[in-house]
């Protein structure tokens, strides 16, 4: 892949006959302009995902409301995602008076950097990963530990009474769920004896299923289908979405953290929360469904599996966030504490039990 | 230079300079998230020393949830700044002493006659040593002991926390939530099944 755009750089520039001297000046750089080619490459289509994805959340929910959604900006709405950009770019960021000026502008860049940076370990087909971590599950889990520092920061800098509930409802819930994913990742890492998530992907690639053909059924979602439920729904919490988004919750808090946000700022947590949600759907298809293995053997894999697994993931947040009323918070808190954690802490001997049995089925 | 000298460096002086202002820093806000950007650095440096499983570790625990919830308690704190600043020199004949007996330790640490390059075994660099595995195998054979006791001691702690803080009070409804999903709609609601009234004849019901 490398040489291949190298050498179309090399006849591009051979046309005005500069190649050599340009290549004097970058031969000691290119590694590094190497890797930011491969950061815009993905984070291009990530950023476009976003705004069809917010195109998309409105014309489903409109649907299932039985109304139509945006239909005016462009063929069938479709420009509706770039008229809404266009509008928050133009707008004025506004600082609220006795707010902590630099923070307030910080924790929206505090936010959007994490939901970007995990991106770097996720494969998307063999080999496919900018970075392939072998410590790519702690790397995940520590780097998005860290996006609940750009709604803390926003809550206490805003100097504002909604933002700060925001903010102390948001430490407490996201730090909550993070303990239930990663004891549901602990599971997932025992039976594929890998931090690697290519390797966790390849490892659910083997069985009695997938040598008849059935690769779906040898997916980690059957033999750990609590772990599945615990880490999907953990998912949904943690990106504090629908039924969990009590953080910005408009009948309660008005928005919680982004109320004092305008312009480029609000849109940029926007961004991160949405960023986040394809991530989490991703993750969800890496760890449970297969990665970017395709479900049947006559099928080649690709990345086209993973989109899809991720796409169809991504509609379930959606068709969560249309269907269910807001929890509570107590019952929130109940959820992760007292159902979640105990249900992975059985299982996770129960697993480790069956890897010892005679009916191991991840040899 | 190297470019792996160049990134200690890098890390070693933002290290130090976030741990400067985790102490000056007047808003202690501002003081908690120094002391972020400290493990951060720090976890850069033991990155360098190919210590992953550490370096994460320190990120997710402390950064992703201890200082998460330090920052919590902070915010809520209302601190007057002049007052804080005030008994510095009063302070000063504890702070100075500890302050010495750290430095001195750091100083037979990086001394090099004891914990230096020759006097610890180098790193294993097989290439496919993983260092997850390797901290896992010792914990859970030659360190059983040690880290189960670790363990207990954590164990101890959560319960005493949640000792002194529970409080049993009186005129809270608290509502059982298994209760609450066990109810059925006929345990609230009665149908009363009636006859529907007879039509009357024009007139009569006024």
């Amino acid at each position: 892949m490398e040489a291949l755009v190298l050498q179309l750089f090399q006849s591009f520039w051979n046309i005005f006959g500069l190649w050599d001297v340009l290549w004097g000046v970058i031969q000691p750089v290119w590694p590094l302009i190497w890797v930011v080619i491969k950061i815009v490459v993905l984070l291009i289509p990530l950023m476009l995902g976003v705004a069809y994805l917010t195109f998309w959340e409105r014309k489903i929910i409109g649907w299932m409301q039985v109304r139509i959604g945006p239909n005016r900006v462009g063929p069938w709405g479709l420009l509706q995602p770039i008229a809404d950009g266009m509008k928050l770019f133009f707008k004025e960021i506004v600082i609220p008076t006795k707010a902590d000026g630099a923070l307030f502008l910080l924790a929206p860049v505090l936010a959007i950097a994490p939901a970007l940076a995990a991106w770097s370990v996720v494969p998307f087909f063999e080999g496919g990963a900018l970075a392939n971590l072998d410590a790519g599950v702690l790397y995940l889990l520590a780097i998005t530990s860290v996006g609940v520092y750009g709604i803390i920061i926003a809550g206490w800098a805003s100097n504002s009474k909604y933002p700060f509930l925001g903010a102390m409802r948001s430490a407490a819930q996201m730090v909550s769920y993070e303990v239930s994913m990663g004891m549901a990742l602990i599971v997932v890492l025992m039976v594929s004896h890998s931090l690697n998530l290519s390797d966790i992907v390849r490892a659910q690639g083997h069985g009695r299923f997938a040598e008849m053909g059935l690769g779906v059924l040898s997916w980690n979602w059957i033999p750990l289908f609590p772990m599945f439920l615990v880490y999907l729904i953990s998912g949904v919490a943690e990106t504090n979405r629908a039924p969990f988004d009590v953080v910005e919750g408009e009948s309660e808090i008005v928005a919680g953290h982004m109320v004092e946000y305008s312009g480029m700022a609000f849109a940029m947590f926007f961004l991160a929360e949405y960023a986040n949600m394809i991530l989490v759907s991703a993750m969800v298809a890496i760890f449970f469904l297969g990665g970017w293995l395709s479900p049947v053997g006559f099928l080649p894999d690709g990345i086209w599996w993973l989109l899809g697994k991720a796409a169809l993931m991504l509609f379930l947040f959606l068709w969560l966030r249309a269907t269910f009323p807001r929890y509570r918070y107590d019952q929130i808190m109940r959820l992760g504490w007292k159902v979640f954690v105990p249900l992975c802490l059985v299982w996770i001997p129960f697993i480790g039990v069956w890897m010892m049995s005679p009916f191991n089925i991840w040899k | 230079m190297e470019f792996t000298t160049f990134v200690f460096y890098m890390f070693a002086a933002l290290a130090v300079f976030a741990a400067v202002r985790v102490v000056t820093a007047s808003n202690p806000v501002h003081a908690v998230l120094f002391l972020v950007l400290a493990f951060f650095n720090v976890a850069g440096l033991w990155l360098l020393l190919q210590a992953e499983f550490l370096a994460i570790a320190l990120i997710m625990v402390y950064v992703g949830a201890v200082m998460v919830l330090f920052l919590f308690v902070v915010m809520m704190l209302d601190i007057n700044v002049e007052r804080v600043r005030k008994g510095f020199f009063g302070n000063l004949w504890l702070g100075g002493p500890i302050a010495l007996a750290m430095v001195g330790e750091m100083a037979v640490m990086l001394g090099g006659k004891y914990f230096g390059a020759e006097a610890m075994p180098g790193l294993a660099t097989a290439p496919d040593y993983s260092n997850t595995k390797e901290l896992g195998r010792l914990l859970f054979t030659d360190y059983a002991y040690p880290f189960e006791l670790a363990s207990v001691i954590l164990l101890v702690g959560i319960v005493a926390a949640v000792m002194l803080t529970l409080r049993h009070r009186k005129d809270v409804k608290h509502l059982d939530t298994a209760r609450q999903l066990a109810v059925k709609a006929k345990d609230r609601l009665r149908i009363v099944k009636m006859a529907t009234e007879k039509d009357l004849p024009a007139g009569e019901g006024e």
